[in-house]
């Protein structure tokens, strides 16, 4: 008995700071300025101006979804092949710049991309004509999938990692080929850690502000960029908590799929 | 002929990895180059200086934001590695239902957005009347912090062998004393781990400290955002090339200092 | 094992330190007070806050928005709390009007006398008996141009002239709302302070049309974007002037900026210092406001932030030459179809958002 007491603290401390807010935007998203209850804050989802971002952002998010897991793959299956152990420095490499500054890697970016930045001066120096790289969807994309890249390397690593040498061993010695190992061994297996790498860099792809403000030069509105917005110089707060519980709809169903494919927890990040 | 097609696929394989890494560490190499070029455009080198590093060094925001960083983070994963260990110990000893529900609230803030996390606390210090400062950060912080330390403390508990821990008290070992002497020692990874993962998490975070923060209070990322937003100044480079190396030692101690001691 | 147990007994020293640090901000700050100020970027010479704190003994807790628009809802929602902030003409009318300020008592700042009449006669049009607001500095709105990269053919005379073809990924555009739209409204002869929704929209389509000539929308960014060559065109406060140029000549760039004020007449505009009706140390505002109209100290920003002063004891500390330059301190009077921005209104400031998210999203 004395045991459950000590969930007390965490208890309460939930009950405030995460449930209770949680409310509190359920709250603000049904009504309106006098209080009384309407839906139009989450319709309003639907008008040209907010769908457009919507899909936008689902777009880019996707996108830089994409590019990941096509870059991580690979990368963690050579990883995982050559051996080199968890925790080992090789690996140690590929996930430091996560814990660099999220705001400092993205400033690197906007410092490469600029018009004057250092991409361009290369290719003048090279006689290149200079290209406008800054303001651009690409250059969204590419700060995401910078940004993200580890969280969909880690998850799917690890999982990697646990797979056992002996089978594909025996899978090699029934005489299957790369592509055959690959598609019938590796891919089902690491079906865990795919997934949450997905949603990890889904869903705050899905939801920034920050990267389609300092690369996109305010010119591209994704959907994070309306809520935050809403909230500091809108100052309709009840427009942007029902854009925000619009937000949430996605982000419950990538939930779903996670405890779909994640029971045990294994393919999580750490 | 196996030979050739093995050292081929070990080039681009060599070659992939190079890739990745010029991807991920060139542009934090630019940023490092500039901080020692005597010249505010991005194309020219104007020779070498250590002025940037002068200014940011001088600069009391700059550092005031650093001692607000590094104070939230510590102060915020040691309270939720206190909150959380606790937690974890007591979930583990619930019954399946009562068990998923807590879990499933657990998993909330690490799987919800950012923004919406920090929308949702905002809202919720304005309402309860709790004037945004130092402290709402810091609770913003150990919130969000919770679950990466129950979520590490959890699975090293599955691991515990219960009978060793009853055995203790019925040799007449307080309860208490059992715990610190029989269990701790084996969740003490898991703790750790777990104060090390908040502990990166709040230094990391921008976007909910960018809605709970109050007045006069900056995290270095706040204030890198309105920096930015202002127009980037070289002293931005100097302070990134800190953060790489500080960032850089730190986990080279922590990964790769114990392990030589052969504790496993 | 020893090592990780120094870690946990780290983690505690520096908490413990925490909590003790926390304490003791607040108890050395206790003897003159304090005072929050909330202020634009760039917009003070950071020797008079200490200048200020070494006078007084006030601490002072500075804090920068980047728009009107930003900085609003903070007061509102009250859950940061400033002493005194400086927003413009428009938004002081909003803030009166939502009875949000509190009235100043000038027994406190007998400095007002320093602020040359004919801006407490222009404040009366957003705060009607000067009751609430001192000023702080003016200026206008117009276009700055990088003379490499405008040939002399081609330099802006007209707002119009920021939907020319050839500067296409060249122009820098206000990112807050009523900047954007009073150019807009401008170019097409309208009133900036429209509420007519057809001519909104026209202005809307205007600016969607405009958006794939924009570089990117800026607000304090413009003045090093433009500095750093990156752009040719820039929609800029008219302030920043001399420091673009002591700034160009400092780096020996190949390049000079000018300002134009467009022929169609531009937005006038008067920031202010007001006290929130929710400030706590309204008293050290008061005399933040005093401290801030002192001729020497009113000069000091000036000659850091070089935005007109309406302070006749600082501009009179001038030299000859600069109290005459146009460009720093235009002529009122000849500015033509210049406007000072009005609240419109809740009702007429919900169809200027959402038409700006039209453009934004566009």
């Amino acid at each position: 008995m004395s045991k459950k007491l000590l969930s007390g603290p965490y208890l309460v401390w939930m009950a405030g700071f995460i449930v209770i807010p949680l409310i509190l935007i359920l709250y603000y998203g049904l009504t309106d300025k006098t209080g009384a209850f309407t839906l139009a804050n989450i319709v309003s989802i639907a008008t040209a101006e907010h769908s457009k971002a919507l899909w936008l952002s689902l777009g880019l998010s996707f996108v830089s979804t994409v590019i990941c897991l096509a870059l991580a793959y690979p990368l963690a299956m050579i990883l995982r092949r050559r051996n080199v152990g968890k925790g080992s420095f090789v690996v140690f490499i590929f996930i430091l710049p996560m814990w660099m500054n999220f705001l400092l890697r993205t400033l690197a970016w906007q410092t490469l991309l600029e018009r004057n930045g250092v991409i361009n001066g290369i290719l003048t120096a090279l006689r290149l004509p200079p290209q406008s790289l800054i303001n651009t969807p690409g250059a969204i994309i590419l700060g995401m999938v910078y940004n993200f890249l580890p969280f969909m390397v880690l998850p799917i690593y690890n999982v990697l990692c646990k797979i056992d040498d002996n089978t594909i061993n025996a899978a090699q010695d029934l005489g299957a080929n790369f592509w055959q190992t690959l598609t019938r061994i590796w891919f089902p297996l690491s079906v865990p850690g795919v997934i949450s790498g997905i949603t990890m860099v889904f869903v705050p792809a899905l939801t920034t502000f920050v990267i389609s403000n300092l690369l996109g030069g305010s010119k591209i509105l994704l959907i994070g960029n309306v809520i935050e917005q809403e909230f500091t110089r809108g100052s309709n707060w009840h427009l942007g908590s029902g854009l925000s519980l619009v937000l949430m709809i996605f982000i419950l169903a990538s939930m779903a799929l996670i405890a779909k494919y994640d029971k045990n927890g294994e393919g999580t990040a750490f | 002929m196996k030979k050739t097609k093995a050292t081929i696929r070990q080039a681009v394989e060599n070659f992939y990895l190079v890739f990745i890494m010029i991807f991920l560490y060139a542009p934090i190499a630019t940023l490092m180059v500039l901080s020692f070029s005597n010249s505010k455009s991005r194309t020219q080198w104007g020779g070498f200086t250590l002025r940037w590093y002068g200014e940011m060094f001088q600069s009391a925001t700059i550092i005031n934001a650093l001692e607000n960083t590094l104070v939230i983070a510590f102060a915020s994963a040691a309270i939720a590695t206190v909150i959380g260990t606790a937690a974890a110990i007591a979930i583990s000893s619930m019954k399946p239902v009562p068990r998923t529900i807590i879990m499933g609230i657990t998993n909330i803030p690490m799987l919800n957005a950012d923004i919406v996390t920090g929308i949702s606390l905002m809202l919720a210090f304005i309402a309860f009347g709790i004037s945004l400062g130092f402290n709402t950060i810091l609770i913003s912080h150990i919130t969000f912090n919770i679950p990466y330390v129950i979520l590490s403390v959890m699975p090293k508990l599955k691991q515990t062998n219960k009978s060793v821990y009853e055995a203790a008290m019925d040799l007449g070992a307080p309860p208490v004393y059992a715990f610190f002497r029989v269990v701790f020692p084996d969740i003490l990874p898991g703790v750790l781990s777990g104060f090390l993962l908040a502990f990166t998490m709040s230094l990391d975070d921008f976007i909910i400290t960018h809605f709970t923060k109050g007045a006069g209070i900056n995290t270095l990322s706040t204030l890198i955002y309105s920096e930015v937003r202002r127009g980037i100044k070289p002293s931005m480079y100097a302070l990134s090339t800190v953060i790489f190396v500080a960032v850089l030692a730190l986990l080279v101690i922590i990964n790769f200092a114990p392990r030589k001691k052969g504790e496993k | 094992m020893k090592k990780k147990i120094w870690a946990l007994a780290l983690g505690g020293i520096v908490g413990i330190s925490a909590v003790l640090g926390g304490c003791g901000g607040k108890s050395g700050s206790a003897d003159a007070g304090e005072v929050y100020v909330y202020n634009w970027g760039e917009y003070i010479d950071e020797e008079v806050i200490s200048m200020f704190e070494k006078e007084t003994g006030i601490k002072v807790i500075y804090d920068m928005f980047e728009t009107n628009e930003d900085m609003y809802p903070v007061i509102e929602a009250g859950g940061r709390t400033y002493d005194v902030v400086c927003p413009s003409d428009y938004m002081i009318q909003r803030m009166v009007e939502n009875n949000m300020l509190a009235e100043l008592n000038f027994d406190n700042i007998p400095n007002v006398d320093q602020i040359a009449p004919e801006y407490m006669e222009r404040s009366k049009s957003f705060d009607p008996e000067n009751k609430f607001s001192v000023p702080y500095c003016w200026g206008t709105v117009g276009i700055l141009y990088n003379t490499s990269m405008v040939a002399p053919e081609d330099v802006p005379v007209r707002w119009s002239d920021l939907w020319d073809e050839k500067f296409r990924g060249e122009i820098l555009m206000q990112d807050s709302v009523r900047d954007a739209f009073m150019v807009a409204l401008k170019s097409l002869g309208y009133s900036m302070n429209s509420d007519s929704r057809g001519e909104l929209e026209e202005a809307r389509d205007l600016l969607i049309q405009q958006k794939p000539l924009v570089q990117a929308y800026v607000i304090d960014q413009v003045r090093d974007k433009m500095i750093g060559g990156e752009a040719a065109l820039g929609v800029i406060y008219s302030g920043e002037m001399l420091y673009i140029q002591e700034e160009v000549a400092a780096q020996g760039l190949d390049y000079n900026l000018e300002y134009v004020i467009p022929e169609e007449g531009t937005n006038v505009w008067i920031d202010s210092w007001v006290i929130p009706a929710n400030a706590k140390n309204k008293e050290n505002a008061e005399a933040w406001i005093n401290f801030m109209c002192r001729p020497e100290i009113a000069k000091m920003n000036f000659e850091y932030i070089t935005y007109p002063t309406p302070n006749q004891g600082a501009f009179e500390l001038l030299d000859e030459e600069l109290q005459n330059n146009k460009a720093v301190f235009p002529d009122l009077d000849s500015l033509d179809n210049c406007e000072v921005f009005k609240y419109l209104g809740d009702e007429v400031d919900t169809i200027y958002n959402d038409l700006w998210k039209e453009v934004k999203s566009n």
